[in-house]
């Protein structure tokens, strides 16, 4: 039992490690690991699942909370959507096919992968104006970038089709339990054209709270089993912490370079499952 | 950067470094409990529950923290773990309010009633 606590913490430290860098909740290797390399029951790895997104959530926004690359007020005011989808989600449950989901969703994220890699020497966002609700909701911010040695400042827009993006993803970690971060990530990058850093840090400091929603019913549920949940708890929070230290000192293209292939490794995944499913 | 732009982001900043500190004592706290449990575990052999069962309703994880059960004392720190970002959303609605940004109390407040709602539904089902 003790060998097994022991593998489980040191998956956790990568999956926290790669969470904390990417802004993601380290679901993608905490699941596939557990359920297929340890041989431990689906929904243990899920309550675990739940845990991991939680510890890399609140063990990384420490660290970039402290140093402003997370933006508060654009965080908070996309909660706003991302919590009503997550409720629209319970709601429409066993209502609708989740086979189209997991393919329509696949394919946004291919698209979105694409897009990415044309994006990928793109150190900072081109210059724009700000979005004139970006002013009067306060989004506009400003980070220093110690992988660059320089203050970043810079705008936001797309507010609507970020916050629509928003509350979709609320809907579909909702429906299927997962791109907790993935779709935040996309959302800020891809629509409001936030910075790269700042993107996974509010993404980071955003899916805490989601998962948290649904923690409850996975405790009453008997998924959050502790012999599993412990090690993944410490071992993510302790990745988590590593991961904001070397993030802040990487280039933007870098973890565009990461980001990618974990992009496309989800969004194939998701559209086998559509098909086959 | 200059001074005029340390003084216009100043307050900001004040923000996110208490919501900061907020999460890291939160953090702190259920990392040492979830440690506690661990450690009660390896000394004593015993989960403190038969067979491979655990507790699952916070009354029940609670009860068996007062008889320092080795599995409730991890779940406490499961509990306080999972607690943080909604203790966190809290946090902010007060220094929000103490900044006296109305629209972002306004804002968190809907979170956070957006959240005890899911949290009362989830209860439900």
């Amino acid at each position: 039992m003790i060998t097994t606590a022991i593998e489980i913490f040191f998956i956790s430290i990568l999956a926290g490690f790669l969470g904390s860098l990417l802004g993601l909740g380290g679901g993608i290797i905490i699941i596939p690991t557990l359920t297929l390399l340890l041989g431990i029951d689906i929904k243990y790895a899920i309550g675990a699942s739940i845990v991991s997104v939680i510890a890399t959530s609140s063990g990384s926004a420490i660290a970039y909370l402290k140093e402003k690359i997370t933006n508060v007020r654009v965080g908070m005011f996309l909660e706003i959507a991302t919590t009503t989808g997550a409720l629209t989600g319970a709601f429409i449950a066993g209502l609708v096919n989740t086979k189209y989901l997991y393919l329509i969703f696949g394919i946004l994220l291919l698209y979105s992968a694409l897009n990415m890699f044309k994006r990928r020497k793109e150190e900072l966002p081109k210059e724009f104006a700000p979005h004139p609700l970006a002013n009067k909701l306060k989004l506009c911010g400003a980070y220093y970038d110690q992988s660059l040695s320089k203050e970043v400042t810079y705008n936001v827009t797309g507010i609507y089709g970020g916050f629509g993006m928003m509350y979709v993803a609320g809907i579909i970690s909702g429906l299927l339990g997962i791109g907790s971060g993935i779709f935040k990530v996309m959302a800020m990058d891809t629509f409001m054209k936030l910075p790269m850093k700042v993107s996974t840090a509010t993404s980071n400091f955003m899916i805490g709270v989601t998962a948290a929603a649904s923690a409850g019913i996975y405790l009453t549920r008997g998924y959050i089993d502790p012999k599993i949940a412990a090690p993944v708890a410490l071992g993510v929070l302790l990745g988590a912490t590593l991961g904001t230290k070397v993030m802040q000192r990487l280039r933007s293209t870098t973890l565009r370079m990461i980001f990618i292939p974990v992009l496309l490794y989800v969004s194939i995944e998701m559209i086998i499952k559509g098909v086959w499913l | 950067m200059s001074l005029l732009e340390n003084n216009k982001t100043s307050k900001i900043g004040d923000t996110e470094i208490f919501i900061s500190k907020a999460l890291r004592f939160g953090v702190i706290l259920s990392a040492a409990t979830i440690g506690l449990g661990l450690l009660l575990l390896i000394i004593t052999r015993n989960s403190g529950y038969p067979g491979s069962s655990f507790p699952t309703s916070p009354v029940q994880i609670v009860k068996g923290l007062f008889l320092l059960k080795p599995y409730a004392v991890i779940l406490t720190g499961l509990l306080i773990l999972i607690l943080t970002p909604v203790f966190r959303v809290g946090i902010s609605i007060l220094t929000f309010l103490k900044e006296k940004d109305y629209l972002y109390v306004a804002i968190t407040s809907l979170v956070f009633i957006i959240l005890m709602i899911s949290f009362l539904l989830g209860k439900g089902e």
